[in-house]
């Protein structure tokens, strides 16, 4: 990936401590438009924190987040969500009493910044409901659209998830474990939008992912994560080959590749 | 225009679409279906505890904040008229000046204990109501001079309010209409705009991200809305509410006194009725207030009436003994919960 481009989001000397735990420690990482960057590494490594860092779920103990050149280390999770950045979570969390339909229509109202409203009637607001109908139409499930989550089953639910990542229509995309919990016949439906998002060269994608295959087959650029460190950094063949990332970071499963 | 009315939010059920238009009917033509005194008092109290109730069920319900201030700001609107019709000398204009004044004071005081329990956890908004609630309670009853202490306040009223008042020489419908009746409708009216108002805002857009919040505020602050802002003004709003409430209130009766607004029992009474009527519906503060204040107002008298019939037979008189009417009105709730979880309204609409 040429350095000319821009980069979209960077973190610098990221760190956060819990009590004497060191959960991120001091990861500076600059992620570009067009690539997508899988993030790996052992269970308890950092990566979710380190997701929670950049969206904002958890405030830094030190260093800086910057979205697309702006400092956003300060700002509320709502606020670097206006700016650009979406998130999927790694366990489904949506609005579960409500149906498939309103869950993506609150993102797009949230979008069009129409929270506020008061005194007019969301359900005539038909704007808002045909670009929620697109959003289910590509992701496929516009049969479900009048069901509350509740009464979906797990894997549709994490097509929900992708979902509402797409109608945010963020220009950094993260990703944690989207297949996670899915069944084989399932996960590349996951897989096949997650791709047809990259598409985009004004987006960035990060992906947290166990699977190999998954990684192998979509990532431009690997970074991992150990104990809360950046401990290696590259394109994916590179990365898989290191001889300290195979031993020390990610056990046989990677030696097999 | 029914649609319109009601904001697009329809009743979703024959027999609840049925009983909503039957206690309205009953409402509108409460002074020449139901003469008297009493019925009439019963007909307004049930109008203005729809309204409050509505107010709660507004944060309760919809945005999924628990408060026990509610009656804090009911209150503010009673003495807001009270204290000003009190300094200013009776006339129209004191009138809505003491409820601008009730409502303003309900939404400053809701903005800060808003803002100062809400960025942190739920739960304190909790405690932090129940405190500020107990002491303007206390500082109501210690500020004899300015609020007449436990004893309360008369109100004065422009004559035309007051049952002297005769606007007709002629009886309307068999009725003698007097100024009480036009007090009435003030009440009716200014509860019914009240509600629907209510109505269209829980269907805004702006509702429609206060049950996004109820149901997930850790989601709703990730996909872009500010959470803290939304349950603010959710909560202004509701005091904002229910000081208006409280200024009909006070109108109507003519007195305020803490025992009639600002008692725990009046909290638990609304808090009882938003959940025998069913969360988050705003219909079940209607059905929910109708049959509570009249289980409250007539319950005795139907178990003195009873208790006498039953008369001749052993323990069964003294169980019915209108002495007892709040253990029934308890095993009532009890009841309801039991076998409405999701309140009448839920449990109409089919949802279980």
């Amino acid at each position: 990936m040429p350095d000319t481009i821009a980069p979209s989001l960077e973190t610098h000397d990221l760190t956060v401590r819990f009590g004497g735990h060191v959960a991120v420690d001091a990861v500076s990482c600059t992620f570009r438009p067009g690539e997508l960057t899988a993030i790996v590494g052992p269970n308890g490594a950092g990566k979710t924190t380190y997701f929670n860092l950049i969206s904002g779920q958890i405030p830094a103990s030190a260093g800086r987040v910057m979205l697309e050149g702006k400092d956003i280390t300060r700002l509320s999770v709502a606020a670097r969500t206006a700016l650009g950045l979406g998130r999927a979570f790694q366990l489904t969390n949506l609005f579960p009493r409500l149906s498939v339909l309103e869950n993506i229509r609150l993102v797009i109202q949230a979008r069009t910044r129409r929270g506020f409203r008061l005194w007019s009637m969301a359900a005539s607001q038909h704007d808002l409901l045909q670009a929620a109908d697109a959003v289910l139409e590509r992701v496929r499930l516009t049969h479900l659209a009048h069901l509350p989550i509740t009464a979906l089953p797990h894997g549709d639910q994490r097509k929900v998830e992708v979902a509402v990542l797409i109608a945010m229509e963020p220009r950094v995309f993260m990703f944690d474990e989207p297949t996670a919990g899915m069944s084989i016949d399932e996960a590349p439906v996951i897989l096949d939008l997650i791709a047809g998002i990259k598409r985009d060269p004004a987006v960035t994608v990060l992906l947290v992912e166990h699977k190999m295959d998954v990684i192998r087959s979509l990532s431009d650029r690997i970074i991992v994560l150990h104990n809360g460190a950046l401990v290696a950094d590259g394109p994916p063949a590179e990365v898989m080959a290191s001889s300290v990332v195979q031993e020390a970071y990610l056990g046989k499963e990677l030696i097999d590749v | 225009m029914v649609r319109l009315f009601l904001s697009g939010d329809g009743p979703q059920s024959r027999i609840l679409g049925a009983i909503l238009l039957l206690i309205l009917f009953c409402l509108a033509f409460a002074p020449f279906l139901f003469p008297g005194t009493r019925s009439l008092e019963t007909a307004a109290r049930i109008c203005i505890f729809i309204v409050l109730v509505a107010s709660y069920d507004l944060l309760l319900g919809y945005a999924g904040i628990v408060s026990f201030a509610h009656t804090m700001f009911f209150g503010l609107g009673a003495y807001g008229v009270a204290i000003t019709t009190q300094r200013m000398g009776t006339s129209y204009e004191s009138l809505i000046l003491g409820t601008m004044a009730g409502a303003g004071i309900a939404a400053v005081l809701a903005l800060v204990i808003a803002l100062f329990s809400l960025r942190v956890r739920a739960i304190f908004f909790a405690m932090i109501t129940l405190a500020v609630a107990s002491a303007v309670a206390v500082l109501v009853s210690q500020l004899s001079a300015i609020t007449g202490g436990e004893d309360g306040m008369n109100i004065r009223i422009p004559r035309e309010l007051t049952p002297a008042f005769r606007p007709f020489d002629e009886p309307v419908l068999g009725v003698r209409f007097s100024g009480r009746h036009l007090n009435y409708y003030l009440v009716f009216f200014t509860c019914l705009i009240l509600f629907l108002g209510m109505l269209r805002i829980v269907n805004s857009p702006f509702g429609r991200v206060l049950q996004a919040i109820r149901e997930n505020a850790f989601r709703a602050e990730a996909i872009g809305y500010r959470v803290i802002w939304y349950r603010v003004t959710a909560t202004i709003l509701s005091a904002v509410v229910a000081a208006l409430a409280g200024s009909v209130f006070a109108v109507w009766l003519r007195y305020v006194g803490p025992a009639t607004t600002l008692g725990v029992e009046i909290m638990l009474d609304i808090l009882l009725i938003v959940v025998i009527g069913g969360m988050g519906t705003m219909y079940g503060a209607v059905v929910g207030t109708a049959i509570f204040v009249l289980a409250q107002n007539y319950l005795k008298d139907w178990m003195g009436g009873a208790s006498d019939a039953v008369g001749f037979m052993p323990l069964l008189p003294d169980l019915l003994s209108p002495d007892r009417w709040l253990m029934w009105l308890g095993i009532l709730f009890i009841l309801s919960v039991y076998f409405f979880p999701t309140g009448i309204v839920g449990r109409l609409r089919g949802v279980t």
